[in-house]
């Protein structure tokens, strides 16, 4: 399946992976809106780590792993791994008991604690490549077919 | 402004930024290599220190929203046609520092450019112009030293013509076009290795600068030019024969005369291993080559050259276009030099003295229309390739260039801005927020070497489509029947010294 791999040595650390995420997860999928209008903003599926003041930077984002551990953590059958090997969670499922959270080896599975639920990355359902993927000024985001690895 | 200078409140530009769509997203923050954005957390608001601000516009290009304009400062001096803003301002750095000012990139004074005053032709009814999307069309070039005459014999096996005379070593390229010498040093590896992949896959020639060749690249060998300059850094046996030519530098466009100084802070442990200089030492290239004093001197320098790397590389010699470019050029060409590069005043630099970028040498185009008459009247224009550099900026420049005689094009300023360059002229500070001229790692990685390649490939790809067009509006199926032909030239609003000089007749003539 086509998963989102980063590239570590061109991710310039801007965070507009993270600016993208939220705004196609919005209502409205525009970013001035989804940023400072509507309710409810949601939080970034993918998180731009860095060390070193910036000089290592990289976009983390869930694997959709063959045998995902956050599906098998989830206590309520809300994460689910459809026919193409996409692994999302059905936020109207979701206790927020945090287990995929504690078990994602990746740490790609976040907390929206304003509405006590789990978010992941989808790949972006709506959209031909991810949000993230198409706002990498720098092509340190890739889809591409690929294991989880 | 508190705690600044009267002169640094001069500032140049402004910074607009829309708070309507200002989302708080801090990329501008992240983004500005000279700290100018800052973001205050009690006030959730963003502020600029437009004293700060070069006009880079990595800011405004990376915004989300587009709720960032830079826009020049209307504020200025009061109008005045002998002191312009810029030799204000230059004035008062000087008073407020007593020291030399730096400048980047070409000179960008207001000299006549004289692409713009030469016209190409095209047929009409008499002469059938070429379809170039139905017809071949050829654009490859050869550099090299070209015999005066040459045999041709029967095959006897074969039965077909066979050349009798032994050429000397020639380089084959598909594109009139070599990405321009920028060391390893003044541009990162990630430029670099940008501009070797696209000369590989464009089947021409990036040539590597004075800053020697990082190992990484010696696989790209058969598509480079190594550079021999006055600092000789990262010169050895490996490093020539590790590419298909060898050139030497004597002048760049930018700054004839003067030498280069690659600062210490710059100098990091791989370009210390490549150059061949101790980490965090400064990197001077002398003015002149201490052992060239002389067109003698220069043949002893280039048969060294030659007898390195066994005569199976042609030798370049880089001239800036000054005063006596031909007579130089002539006496380049007797001491046996393979090609001739010229770089025109308008050829840029990673950091020269600003009085000299802006006042020294002349154009490229009347230096290559002179060499290029002088060499033919001396009847050794055959024994020179000319790759001309410095103020080619479209296609349509670059064909004028080669009806001017030139055999291939020197590719600086247009490869950096193919890169990602937006012409800030601060190439100097070694904070290029482009990533481009800078060795900081944080700022290195902005330039993401395959899709510089990609860039490069798709310019000269559109460059040749467009030169492809040029040529079979005139009739011609090969860019070689247009070099030199300056009856395909007309000039347009030039005196008729300009005219004389550039060998081209007026237009309606």
């Amino acid at each position: 399946m086509k998963r989102i791999y980063m590239i570590e040595d061109v991710c310039i650390g801007c965070h507009l992976c993270e600016v993208a995420c939220i705004t196609e997860h919005s209502q409205s999928k525009n970013p001035v809106k989804a940023f400072l209008h509507e309710e409810n903003r949601p939080i970034s599926r993918c998180t731009v780590e860095e060390w070193d003041g910036g000089v290592v930077s990289f976009s983390t984002t869930c694997r959709h792993c063959d045998e995902p551990d956050c599906l098998r953590a989830c206590i309520s059958g809300a994460i689910q791994k459809n026919d193409s090997g996409v692994v999302r969670i059905d936020t109207e499922q979701c206790v927020g008991c945090w287990s995929c959270v504690m078990a994602c080896p990746y740490g790609a599975v976040q907390r929206n604690l304003k509405k006590k639920k789990a978010n992941k990355c989808d790949l972006c359902p709506d959209r031909t490549s991810p949000a993230c993927v198409d706002a990498c000024p720098n092509r340190a985001l890739v889809y591409k077919e690929g294991s989880q690895k | 402004m508190l705690y600044k200078s009267v002169t640094e409140s001069f500032n140049e530009f402004i910074i607009d930024r829309n708070d309507a769509t200002c989302i708080r997203c801090k990329v501008c923050v992240r983004q500005c290599a000279y700290e100018v954005h800052a973001y205050e957390a009690t006030a959730d608001a963003l502020t600029e220190d437009n004293t700060l601000c070069i006009g880079c516009r990595r800011c405004s290009a990376l915004c989300p929203t587009g709720a960032i304009t830079i826009r020049s400062n209307e504020e200025v001096f009061k109008r005045n046609e002998s002191w312009s803003n810029a030799h204000i301002r230059n004035l008062y750095a000087q008073a407020d520092t007593g020291g030399i000012l730096l400048a980047a990139m070409g000179n960008p004074a207001k000299y006549p450019i004289y692409w713009d005053h030469m016209l190409l032709d095209a047929s009409q009814v008499t002469n059938p112009s070429i379809d170039p999307l139905r017809e071949p069309m050829e654009l490859r070039t050869y550099l090299g030293k070209k015999p005066h005459s040459i045999e041709v014999v029967r095959d006897e096996q074969t039965g077909k013509p066979k050349l009798a005379t032994k050429l000397t070593p020639q380089i084959k390229m598909e594109y009139p076009f070599i990405f321009s010498a920028m060391s390893y040093g003044a541009l990162n590896l990630n430029a670099h290795k940008a501009m070797a992949m696209a000369a590989k896959e464009l089947g021409t020639l990036y040539n590597t600068g004075e800053g020697g060749l990082h190992r990484d690249l010696y696989q790209y060998g058969s598509n480079v030019m190594v550079q021999v300059a006055s600092g000789r850094f990262g010169v050895s046996e490996a490093y020539l024969n590790a590419g298909v030519a060898i050139e030497i530098k004597v002048g760049q466009g930018a700054k004839p005369g003067i030498g280069g100084h690659l600062p210490g802070e710059k100098v990091n442990d791989q370009i210390s291993e490549t150059r061949m200089i101790p980490a965090g030492a400064d990197a001077i290239s002398p003015a002149p080559h201490h052992d060239i004093y002389s067109i003698e001197d220069l043949r002893q320098l280039i048969f060294a050259l030659k007898e390195a790397t066994n005569y199976t590389k042609p030798v370049s010699v880089k001239i800036a276009a000054v005063h006596h470019v031909a007579a130089i050029a002539s006496g380049v060409a007797r001491a046996g030099a393979d090609i001739i590069t010229i770089d025109g005043f308008r050829g840029g630099t990673g950091a020269a003295p600003q009085v000299i970028r802006d006042n020294v040498g002349i154009p490229m185009e009347l230096a290559l229309a002179a060499v290029d008459a002088r060499l033919r009247d001396e009847g050794i224009r055959n024994q020179v390739s000319i790759v001309v550099g410095g103020g080619v900026r479209s296609s349509g420049d670059a064909i004028k260039a080669i009806a001017l005689g030139a055999d291939a094009i020197n590719m600086g300023t247009s490869t950096l801005l193919a890169l990602g360059c937006t012409l800030c002229q601060r190439c100097y500070t070694g904070k290029c927020p482009w990533g481009i001229t800078t060795n900081t790692p944080y700022l290195a990685k902005r330039l993401n070497p395959e899709l510089g390649a990609e860039r490069l490939v798709n310019l000269v790809h559109a460059w040749g489509h467009e030169m492809k067009e040029i040529l079979g509006g005139m009739g011609l199926n090969a860019l070689e029947s247009l070099r030199g032909n300056r009856y395909k030239l007309r000039a347009l609003g030039l005196t008729e010294k300009d005219m004389n000089i550039l060998g081209v007749m007026p237009a309606g003539e």
